[in-house]
């Protein structure tokens, strides 16, 4: 323990770290060039594409490695401080508004992952969209895609947040209908945008919140804006806020995240997103846009750990939208014949295990899952690319175009194996320790009903996982798996590889699809041990290196902004290390994070939950070869049979009826009733003081026309009419009808004016 | 006082850009010189606001590029409309508004 004045040894640094910045910036520069001179590159600009982003991730590997020596220089318990650098853009009124970086450990993090599954989504791109009409285009905008995702994990403040965050949601409206021919293309593409720019309202909503609650504050103790994130979350848990205004802000911001993560009520955009390219939904559905939500809540938490009350004694309203999302989301997955749309209601499921922690306190855990769940589910994706690319035409529909591929594909077929085993959380597979850690640690925490949830959403992610692998690789070939030939009525691929070489029956991929995919099957398996609690305190890497430590702060202003020296006060109580923070408002310093608990692991714990994995996949191995494979005729037509049954199906199948409700229900009931309000105020009100205004107005007229205007008037107008005459006749020529000729007088008008205001006002 | 260079600019871009609208003939061209008079206008907002240390030159800056933007939308299809009609965009050859 140290003594409050005491100066703690410098945190080490680093030329990455300082400059972690460029990891955004390098591939918006590969943007810029690939829309100005892609076309007359040799690879079409696709070479830029990757390097940029080969660069990024260099620099995104170097930052977390830099950082891991910075936590180990760090003393126990000491505050590991960011590293910030900022500039200032913009100064009005006061406000000074700055563009910088924020690295810490949740940003490495995020910026290594993102950057590493961008680069090898931009590989696999390489072959999977060669010959595509708009190729140059595609890399444009999936560079700018990965930009904006690194720029709002690096952001310093919450306006580049905004921004990183918009970049993304109008690229994935771009890449969503990349063959925009297709008319389903762009109405997926529309409604991705609609449907998310919903949420967004909450997020401009709850930066002015903060924002003006927090400014004063933040000025005042700490030197920064009500933007700056550092200033938002030490002002959260400084006892400053109302709780009023810190839970709008709060509900503000989870909204924002709902629309952006899909989460229930606003999940629906997220399946049609589908429509876009296989290598856009992966990495739209692994490490950005879907993420970035999660990453708010993740990055903020301060202002929800406070705003909401986490930890306390009732459930809140983020575990309640995570679980129902996580429920609902796995249940329409069984539904689906669609392998894509089965993998993106898995996607739905999965983000709600990650709020489901963040909302029940476990951070670490969520973040974790970010982390594991980003490989897999992009290994997956990349799997039924591979799938669609060389075996079934561009078609996605398991029953029909699917089946036995795995003599065929066997390097995609090893991959979507282990990711599937990871993602149903079997041991040692990487999703095993973060998904079992979250529901771990949500039980830890005391929310054992939200901990049941979770065990039940990973028997039906085991289940649903284990229906679609026996669809695309177990049992019979059937249609384009099969070989067959010439339905072209669906595949939204299509015209996109009208010239592709051979279509000569199922065959494994090229090398640079099965590249990338084997490299993220292999971190499928190995990334859980990054943080693999079983195995004792020892393996906790990620919670050394990622978990802000939640100690009491001086800060002591040196040298400006961005350059401070911290020191770290000593807790209340000796041999206790928890610290006050999020509890009571911190004395004689600033908290920065909240002090969190993790849960002790037990493999009994850890038995129950693999064991719930493997009822799920035996059960629905065995319905799904009985109903499939043999064609069982208990089950084969069950659900027109019974009737609970097929009630059960139709509301899956439609989706619990959301977009009916979204478009009937809302769209509709609220532009009815404003038209028809609208069209009776037109008729009733308007229209009967216009006839009262014009009858009286007509009587008036009357009197007035033969007094007044016949003889004054008419009189007056007349001489003057003549002298209009001529003086119009004089000037006429000034009417040339020529645009250029009336600006000029305009100008020349301007100028005589102007030089008239000078001489008077000299 | 760096304001008067930045009134400069704004002075140098006005002319270049009253002289577009006035001898060039091809329509776009006219628009984006449009465009170069409503930017040094901003200018010349942004240098008062900044030595009279005020937001509201920022503000009404904001506005300009909005209006701007909207402007030359509504332009750029006008000029796709004459285009599709008269199969040219130079301004010389319209002269129907004679009076």
């Amino acid at each position: 323990m140290f003594a409050a004045s005491e100066t703690l040894a410098p945190l080490s640094g680093g030329w990455f770290l300082d400059n972690a910045w460029l990891a955004p910036v390098v591939p918006t520069i590969g943007f810029a060039l690939i829309v100005l001179f892609g076309k007359r590159l040799p690879k079409k600009g696709s070479e830029l594409g990757v390097l940029s982003l080969l660069a990024s991730l260099v620099v995104a590997s170097g930052a977390a490695w830099q950082w891991i020596q910075r936590v180990n220089s760090a003393a126990e318990e000491q505050f590991v401080a960011p590293v910030v650098r900022t500039w200032s853009w913009w100064q009005a009124g006061g406000v000074e508004f700055t563009i910088g970086q924020h690295v810490d450990g949740l940003g490495v993090v995020v910026l290594f992952v993102v950057a590493f599954i961008s680069t090898l989504v931009q590989v696999y791109s390489l072959e999977y969209l060669r010959g595509d009409r708009r190729y140059t285009h595609f890399f444009a905008s999936l560079t700018l895609f990965s930009a904006g995702m690194l720029a709002m994990v690096i952001a310093e403040d919450m306006i580049p947040f905004l921004l990183g965050w918009e970049i993304m949601g109008l690229c994935s409206f771009i890449l969503i209908g990349h063959w925009w021919e297709d008319g389903a293309n762009s109405r997926a593409a529309l409604k991705a945008f609609f449907t998310v720019r919903t949420g967004d309202i909450g997020l401009l909503v709850g930066i002015a919140i903060l924002f003006f609650a927090a400014n004063d504050w933040t000025t005042e103790n700490l030197g920064l804006s009500g933007f700056s994130i550092r200033g938002i979350s030490a002002w959260a848990l400084s006892g400053d806020p109302n709780s009023t205004v810190i839970l709008m802000a709060a509900i503000a911001l989870f909204i924002a995240s709902i629309g952006k993560s899909g989460q229930f009520p606003l999940h629906t955009w997220l399946p049609d997103a589908m429509a876009g390219p296989t290598p856009v939904s992966s990495l739209l559905h692994s490490s950005t846009m879907v993420v970035a939500g999660v990453f708010l809540v993740a990055r903020l938490y301060p202002v929800f750990f406070a705003g909401l009350d986490i930890l306390g004694p009732s459930s809140n309203v983020i575990m309640a939208i995570a679980a129902i999302t996580i429920v609902i989301a796995a249940a329409l997955a069984f539904v689906q014949t669609d392998i894509k749309r089965v993998l993106a209601y898995s996607t739905v499921s999965q983000l709600g295990y990650m709020m489901l922690g963040l909302g029940a306190g476990a951070w670490l855990p969520a973040v974790f899952h970010i982390f594991t769940h980003a490989f897999f589910k992009a290994c997956l994706f990349l799997c039924a690319g591979s799938v669609g690319h060389s075996a079934s035409h561009h078609s996605f529909d398991m029953k029909r175009d699917m089946g036995g591929l795995r003599k065929h594909m066997p390097i995609t077929f090893a991959a979507w194996v282990v990711s599937t085993l990871a993602l149903c959380g079997v041991f040692p597979f990487s999703g095993f320790f973060s998904k079992d850690e979250i529901i771990d640690n949500v039980g830890g925490n005391g929310y054992t009903f939200f901990m049941i949830v979770g065990l039940g959403g990973a028997f039906l992610t085991a289940a649903y996982m284990t229906r679609a692998t026996y669809l695309m690789f177990f049992g019979e070939p059937r249609g384009a798996a099969a070989g067959e030939h010439g339905h072209d009525t669906h595949g939204h691929a299509h015209d996109a590889h009208a010239n592709h070489p051979d279509h000569s029956g199922p065959h494994e991929s090229g090398v640079l699809i099965t590249a990338p995919i084997a490299v993220l099957a292999v971190l499928a398996i190995f990334a859980g041990l990054f943080n693999a609690t079983p195995f004792g305190e020892s393996w906790e890497y990620l919670k050394k290196w990622v978990e802000p430590r939640a100690a009491v702060v001086v800060e002591a202003h040196a040298g400006g902004p961005g350059e401070s020296l911290i020191i770290a006060v000593p807790n209340a109580e000796e041999g206790h290390s928890k610290s006050p923070c999020g509890k009571e408002t911190p004395q004689d310093g600033i908290c920065y994070a909240p002090q969190l608990n993790h849960a002790k692991f037990k493999w009994s714990k850890a038995f129950l939950s693999l064991a719930i994995v493997f009822a799920g996949i035996a059960v629905s191995w065995l319905l799904s070869a009985a109903f499939y494979g043999r064609r069982d005729p208990r089950l084969v037509g069950l659900t027109q049979r019974n009737g609970l049954a097929r009630a059960g199906y139709r509301l899956l199948a439609n989706k619990y009826y959301l977009d009916d409700f979204y478009e009937r229900g809302i769209v509709s009931s609220v532009s009815g009733p404003v038209a028809r309000g609208a069209y009776w105020f037109n008729q009733n009100v308007l229209d009967g003081i216009l006839h009262g205004v014009a009858r009286g107005a007509k009587a008036i007229a009357h009197v007035v026309y033969r007094d007044i205007d016949q003889r004054l008037v008419d009189g007056t107008v007349n001489a003057s009419a003549d002298a209009t005459k001529t003086a119009g006749a004089t000037v006429q020529p000034i009417q040339s009808g020529r645009v250029g000729h009336y600006g000029a007088l305009l100008f020349a008008t301007a100028a005589v004016a102007a030089l008239v205001f000078v001489i008077l006002n000299t | 006082m760096l304001t008067s260079q930045f009134l400069l600019l704004g002075a140098i871009l006005f002319c270049i850009g009253v002289y577009g609208v006035i001898a060039r003939k091809n329509a776009v061209l006219v628009l984006m010189s449009i465009e170069l008079i409503l930017n040094s206008v901003n200018i010349n907002l942004l240098a008062f606001a900044l030595r009279n240390g005020s937001a509201d030159g920022h503000t009404f800056a904001l506005y300009i590029i909005a209006v701007a933007a909207a402007e030359v939308g509504v332009g750029l299809a006008m000029v796709l409309l004459i285009y599709r009609n008269r199969r040219s965009i130079g301004l010389d050859e319209l002269s129907e508004m004679r009076g």
